[in-house]
């Protein structure tokens, strides 16, 4: 009980500027795992993100390697992580357009490709690298700049999102059928996989790499088994998204155990759960 | 009085990268005719729907929808496709789904208006009743017809069905044409049923995707003589009687094309 207290002293205690941003962060980032999730889970391009989030340690291991070695100093991982998110999503989102049955070899190949390079770099980067911290999140590493980003990604994805529900809603639930009504549904497509790819960015420093599409699928589709439409569901995962990051946070400080695996271990015991929950009572309404 | 046309085949051949599926395709139809196309399998009937609908792009001759190009009319179609890519678990309601029947490019309309009219379209096929429901509760025959509503919803001038009844349970069957019925003459109806000997008594004029020119690997559009069966409101395709594809009861309009 006294660890558990310990989590709002440390919280509130201006000797611990980490613990509270890595709070702030499970709360701007819930936004996106709420509200982004939803349409990803809806649009089942959960898939084509997970590509993308792998891909981007590509981008991180050549700004380290280049940062490294002094080739271009000082320069920001997060760099060639947008780089190399959005370059994989313009690759993965053409192909899908164009021909869709390639669309998994080429998921696949973004993937792998994406994590060797980043493997491949970091190996030869000066100095010592731990890719594991950018795999798995380090919660701890959390800057003000990275809050101010998440912020402002927030902004713009809950306005996207508002602005444009109808278009979002009626492409993710029949594309041919809103191409047909004048929607420009290959725009909107794209659009969405590139906000995706930059929010992917953003929330690894959270949750880490491997385990963004999880945060970005789980609330999801916990919320989706009671949502009544599209806004309830991005309401509730967000709900969800906040009650397994605070979970989280506690219980990582609590019992000393990475603060981004605990979440993702919350959120997949919630989903299961529930699962489990509606095949019953589908069972019995039968 | 002249009836204007509202579709217009010119010649038309369309491939997909590996296989030719239409050849000189011509044919026309008329405002507030109620037409049936029939083929077999995998003749190509969703494709020509596609092409109607600029969903795809002809690799020759012109195609005129409204008097105009189809990608640009297309938005006054209500449209009801064959295979509505449907994920169980999406949530939304019954009305929610007839409501995406007017969404537009961008912006939204006013949400009384529209709850409005997507109940009336709901009336229309009879299934008002079911509103507020989950989508996903409803029978496969029910889904149909609340996509039929869909189309509906946006009050247009035509309506374009492929294969509505197919795999559906007779009474939604009977349901969905009393829905036509009351459509006919004031909406253009294109409808693509599965059964190749008759079609509904409402048909004006039958087109089948089926024989092949001469020398051609992909097929074309040929009109057949509808015979009048005397009993369970059903017209007869008569197959060994052939019109020209282009041969309508508005005799006036035919000559000057
Ligand atoms: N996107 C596509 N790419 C390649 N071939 C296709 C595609 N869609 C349909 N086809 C083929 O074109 C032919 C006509 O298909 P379709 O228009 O769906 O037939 P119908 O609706 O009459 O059953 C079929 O042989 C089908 O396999
Ligand atoms: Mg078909």
């Amino acid at each position: 009980m006294s660890e558990f207290m310990g989590f709002f002293d440390a919280l509130f205690s201006p000797d611990f500027p980490f613990v509270r941003n890595a709070f702030f962060a499970g709360v701007l980032s819930s936004v996106l795992f709420g509200v982004l999730g939803s349409v990803v889970t809806v649009k089942r391009i959960a898939g084509l993100a997970g590509a993308i989030s792998h891909a981007v340690l590509g981008g991180i291991g050549i700004s380290l390697y280049l940062s490294a070695t002094g080739m271009v100093p000082n320069l920001s991982p997060m760099v060639g992580a947008i780089v190399f998110a959005l370059l994989s999503a313009l690759i993965i989102g053409t192909v899908s357009l164009k021909s869709k049955q390639r669309e998994d070899t080429v998921i696949q190949a973004i993937w792998a490709i994406g994590m060797s390079i980043g493997v491949l770099f970091m190996a030869k980067t000066p100095g010592y690298t731990d890719p594991s911290s950018y795999l798995f999140g380090n919660i701890l590493l959390i800057s003000t700049q990275d809050l101010v980003l998440l912020l402002t990604l927030d902004v713009v994805v809950i306005l996207l999102a508002w602005y444009f529900y109808p278009q979002i809603e009626a492409t993710s639930f029949d594309e041919e059928f809103s191409q047909v009504r004048g929607i420009p549904t290959r725009l909107v497509f794209l659009v969405i996989l590139a906000i995706t790819a930059v929010a992917v960015v953003l929330l690894q420093t959270f949750v880490g790499i491997v385990m963004v599409i999880a945060m970005l699928t789980l609330p999801a589709g916990t919320a989706g088994f009671g949502a009544k439409n599209l806004v309830a569901m991005m309401v509730g995962s967000t709900l969800f998204a906040l009650l397994f990051s605070f979970a989280g946070l506690v219980s990582g400080w609590v019992l000393d155990l990475p603060v981004g695996a605990m979440v993702v271990v919350i959120a997949g015991a919630f989903f299961l759960g529930r699962s489990v929950g509606h095949l019953i009572k589908m069972r019995r309404s039968r | 009085m002249s009836v204007p046309i509202v579709l217009h085949f010119h010649d038309v051949s369309f491939s997909y990268p590996h296989l030719t599926v239409l050849e000189e395709v011509g044919f026309h139809v008329h405002e507030g005719e109620f037409i049936a196309l029939v083929g077999p399998n995998g003749s190509g009937k969703t494709t020509l729907l596609k092409l109607i609908l600029g969903l795809e792009q002809p690799k020759s001759g012109t195609i005129e929808l409204l008097g105009q190009n189809p990608s640009k009319a297309r938005v006054q179609i209500g449209y009801v496709p064959q295979h509505a890519s449907y994920d169980p678990s999406f949530p939304i309601s019954v009305l929610e789904v007839v409501k995406m029947g007017m969404v537009e490019a961008r912006g939204r309309q006013p949400k009384e208006k529209l709850r409005q009219l997507a109940l009336e379209a709901l009336h229309q096929v009879e299934l008002a009743s079911l509103a507020d429901r989950p989508y996903s509760d409803l029978s496969g025959g029910q889904r149909r017809r609340v996509l039929v509503a869909r189309a509906l919803a946006s009050k247009p001038n035509m309506l374009i069905l492929d294969e509505p009844a197919a795999n559906m349970d007779k009474e939604s069957e009977q349901r969905l044409y009393e829905t036509l019925a009351k459509l006919k003459g004031k909406t253009t109806v294109l409808i693509v049923t599965h059964d190749m000997k008759r079609v509904s008594a409402l048909t004006d004029r039958v087109f089948c995707i089926d024989a092949h020119k001469e020398g051609k690997v992909g097929r074309t559009v040929v009109q057949h003589m509808l015979e009048e069966e005397p009993d369970d409101g059903v017209k007869r395709i008569l197959h060994d009687v052939e019109i020209p594809a282009d041969q309508c009861r508005y005799p006036q309009e035919a000559g000057n094309e």
